[in-house]
């Protein structure tokens, strides 16, 4: 079947449902695609707040807010979009509040806002109350509220429709062709749609399903960026990926970095304050990426707690039932039912877990994709939030800003797209563009034999947690880029034991393997090739960021031997890179 | 330790009706119903459907029918049910394959209660001011994931599936006591209806299926209430 609409937004997170937002209001005919229902997206997972220099608590300025920014990165934020991101964050915090988002209150009615990791004020002089927050689930509020808003304003979904091809006019993406669509599978039927528009916005979230341990939701398989890399199309900075510090103990699911914001401590099995010998002033409120490391070497070291001493407390016994019912309740909740831990009396056993890809599909900052280290855009394709690398990550994210990335730069797609729209003629579709699609996945559907491929998955995911994990060796990571080799040439060859058509995850699942099988091989072929430990990316051989050689961002293309890299600089605007210390 | 696992299979392609299927599972007491379900559809059975997400309760995908309650498959352990487990799928909305089925007409009765904010006044420059206090007054209803187990568990939908149903009136609620929504009346006239809020039997299934801890019929008696209120 065929359907055309002027704007097409794949995903239905914060960024997708905030583009949709601005493109229906707009008047744009806009369908916005997801594989679950839009409420199913995992911004609803996002816990602790959104920053935002409102300065409702104390004094703050958004050029504070874009320094923690840039030095949170390690220096490899491209630092106009991290000066969008930080003066942006303000109006866009306002309009959630306008669009009905339940924030907590000061006694005067304003917006809440606390302590978050790597946030200060007067350029990192001491923690500063920056986030906004919803109780402890700041994420379900803004997936709520603009979903909301988009049935309000009359958004077109198609729920449950996994894109699985784009469409391109002239070319592929890489070589410079023009978005022309997408094409859908309808997971009720089996049906492939061929979707006709003039603009597309990938919005697909992450892929941290590539890891055994995760904080990442089932469908968090890469989708929008292997289909990018797939059509020629580079993925920018994936060796930089974010070790959460406290994800729950062997599973994964994430305790907001709020339990620290509001005065939580992390003990090793001596019962110390360990952060005091890594991040003397920050303390618990480092950035993730020097927390993670922290715990990584207390356990190391043999300060680890536990059976096989391989984890340590995150504890908020002292802050009392007030604070802990009221400003972290989902938490509280986590820890009982995951962990069987009380956390008002006990401490609760936590790790680093898998959370958030720093790199993507690369953006200008009007959203757009751009295919090469000259950011020459790829003509009516989008990405936003974290599918997408503008870059204001680098090679670390601080707290909170996954969620002011993905409102600032959802909103700009919104608008960025509209205007496309309004200028652009309809790019025209191949006849049986969804052809190549369809045979991938009837072989996929009709294969008489061979590997399962879900405990391929499992391996791969295994890989890549113990060999591209929070601290990398040339070793392992060699090991990791031809394991991944491996694991893709056995994928050409896996058997789906489902072969119907009605809601047949089994084959859906088999698809997203090879999103992240294409990740992965991203990710570990750039890590492998970036000779310097910077942010989230660090390695024993070379233990020193080195600014000479790699302050620019990678970009992996695809190719039959696996990924060929090239770089691109790092844009430096206000702040000189300069050590980084907390 | 080895659960039986029991589950209400229905492949619409190959079964003229819904039957049991049962399945030996290893499990861990901590486990939870969902890895039960991910072990039987690694090594046992592929074709086994189901839907799931987030995998921590928070998403709402994997409301099912767990020893005849309806529970989050992914928030609900092995210890809080024993050794022989129960799974089907939610009752009243029909059944796609196996444990998924059509939510259609669940989210349209939610799209029915105008279940965003409408303010009469243009929005200031900052923030719209909203004491602790009023932001405490519809806090509980906010927690919704609309996974539809409160709906799903209520003889008074499976009676009458007019029934705007738990869900609905909860997201209803959520914007009729915010202090800065103009729009309640409006709400009120659409649960005044026949098949609003008076269909409650205050039967509490809701309240023990919602997997958020909303206490759902103290907010259907405040809607309720509201309503009389209004019409008096």
């Amino acid at each position: 079947m065929r359907i055309d609409h002027d704007a097409l937004v794949v995903g239905a997170g914060g960024a997708g449902l905030w583009a949709a937002l601005e493109l229906a209001r707009a008047g744009v005919s806009t369908g916005v695609l997801t594989k679950l229902y839009p409420t199913r997206s995992h911004t609803g997972a996002a816990q602790g707040g959104v920053c935002a220099a409102l300065g409702n608590q104390e004094e703050d300025h958004w050029e504070w807010h874009m320094f923690d920014t840039v030095k949170g990165g390690d220096y490899l934020v491209d630092q106009d979009a991290a000066e969008v991101l930080a003066h942006e964050a303000i109006e866009t915090v306002i309009e959630l509040e306008h669009m009905g988002l339940p924030f907590n209150r000061t006694p005067d009615g304003r917006i809440d806002q606390r302590r978050f990791g790597g946030h200060t004020r007067n350029f990192g002089e001491a923690p500063v109350k920056r986030a906004c927050f919803a109780a402890d689930r700041t994420g379900h509020m803004i997936l709520q509220t603009l979903y909301q808003n988009c049935i309000k304003a009359g958004v077109r979904f198609y729920d449950e429709y996994h894109v699985v091809d784009l469409l391109f006019e002239g070319g592929e993406g890489g070589d410079g062709g023009r978005a022309a669509g997408v094409v859908a599978y309808r997971i009720a039927d089996g049906e492939l749609h061929t979707f006709g528009a003039k603009a597309v916005l990938l919005a697909t979230g992450g892929n941290g399903r590539m890891f055994s341990i995760t904080s990442n939701a089932y469908s968090l398989t890469g989708d929008g960026m292997a289909l990018a890399y797939r059509h020629g199309i580079p993925l920018e900075d994936m060796e930089f990926y974010q070790f959460h510090p406290t994800g729950i103990y062997g599973i994964g699911i994430l305790l907001s970095e709020a339990a620290r914001g509001e005065g939580g401590t992390l003990l090793n099995s001596e019962g110390e304050r360990f952060m005091s010998r890594y991040a003397p002033k920050a303390m618990e409120l480092a950035p993730r990426d020097m927390v993670s490391r922290a715990i990584y070497l207390e356990i190391r070291d043999g300060r680890g707690i536990g059976p096989k001493k391989d984890y340590v407390y995150l504890d908020v016994r002292h802050l009392g039932r007030a604070v802990i019912e009221e400003k972290l309740p989902d938490i509280t909740e986590f820890a009982r039912v995951y962990l069987g831990v009380e956390p008002l009396t006990e401490p609760v056993p936590i790790q680093p877990t898998a959370h958030y890809a720093m790199g993507g599909i690369p953006t200008d900052l009007r959203t757009r994709v751009v295919r090469d280290e000259t950011n020459t855009p790829v003509e009516g394709l989008f990405a936003a939030g974290e599918a997408a690398c503008v870059s204001v990550h680098g090679a670390n994210r601080l707290g909170t800003n996954s969620l002011v990335d993905l409102l600032v730069f959802g909103r700009r797609a919104g608008r960025e797209m509209t205007a496309y729209c309004r200028a652009a003629e309809a790019p025209a579709i191949a006849a049986a563009a969804e052809e190549p699609v369809r045979a991938e996945l009837e072989a996929l559907r009709t294969r008489p034999e061979g590997e399962s491929p879900s405990a391929l998955k499992a391996e791969l995911a295994t890989l890549m947690m113990d060999n591209v994990g929070v601290f990398r060796t040339a070793p392992m990571m060699a090991a990791a880029v031809s394991g991944v080799a491996a694991i893709r040439e056995r994928y050409a060859r896996v058997r789906v034991r489902d072969s119907g058509r009605v809601f047949n995850t089994d084959l859906l699942e088999a698809r997203e393997l090879g999103y992240l099988i294409d990740c992965a091989e991203a990710m570990a072929t750039a890590a492998i090739s970036r000779t310097e430990s910077r942010g989230a990316h660090s390695r024993d051989d070379y233990p020193e960021r080195d600014d000479v050689n790699f302050l620019t961002h990678s970009l992996a293309y695809r190719g039959e031997g696996g990924p060929s890299l090239r770089y691109k600089p790092v844009t430096i605007t206000r702040f000189e890179p300069k050590p980084r210390v907390y | 330790m080895q659960v039986d696992l029991r589950i209400l299979r229905f492949d619409p392609e190959r079964d003229a009706a819904p039957h049991w299927e049962s399945y030996q599972v290893d499990a861990e007491p901590m486990d939870r119903v969902l890895n039960l379900l991910h072990a039987v559809k690694a090594d046992q059975d592929g074709t086994l459907t189901f839907r799931r997400s987030c995998a921590h309760g928070i998403c709402g995908s994997d409301a099912m029918l767990i020893n005849g309650r309806n529970r989050l498959a992914c928030k609900i352990r092995v210890d809080q049910l024993g050794r022989k487990i129960t799974v089907a799928p939610l009752t009243g909305l029909p059944v796609v394959k196996d444990l998924v089925v059509d939510m259609d007409g669940f989210l349209s009765k939610y799209r029915s209660v105008m279940p965003f904010l409408i303010a009469d006044t243009p929005p200031p420059e900052r923030e719209r001011r909203q004491s602790p206090v009023d932001r405490a007054r519809y806090d509980d209803t906010t927690k919704c994931i609309l996974c539809a187990a409160c709906t799903t568990a209520c003889p008074s939908f499976w009676a009458q599936p007019a029934y705007v149903g738990p869900a609905a009136i909860v997201n209803a609620h959520r914007f009729i006591f915010d202090s800065r929504d103009d729009a309640g009346d409006e709400r009120l006239e659409i649960l005044a209806d026949k098949d609003g809020v008076w269909r409650c039997r205050t039967i509490f299934n809701c309240v023990d299926a919602c997997p958020r801890g909303i206490n759902i019929t103290r907010a259907i008696l405040e809607v309720s209430r509201a309503v009389v209120e209004r019409t008096v």
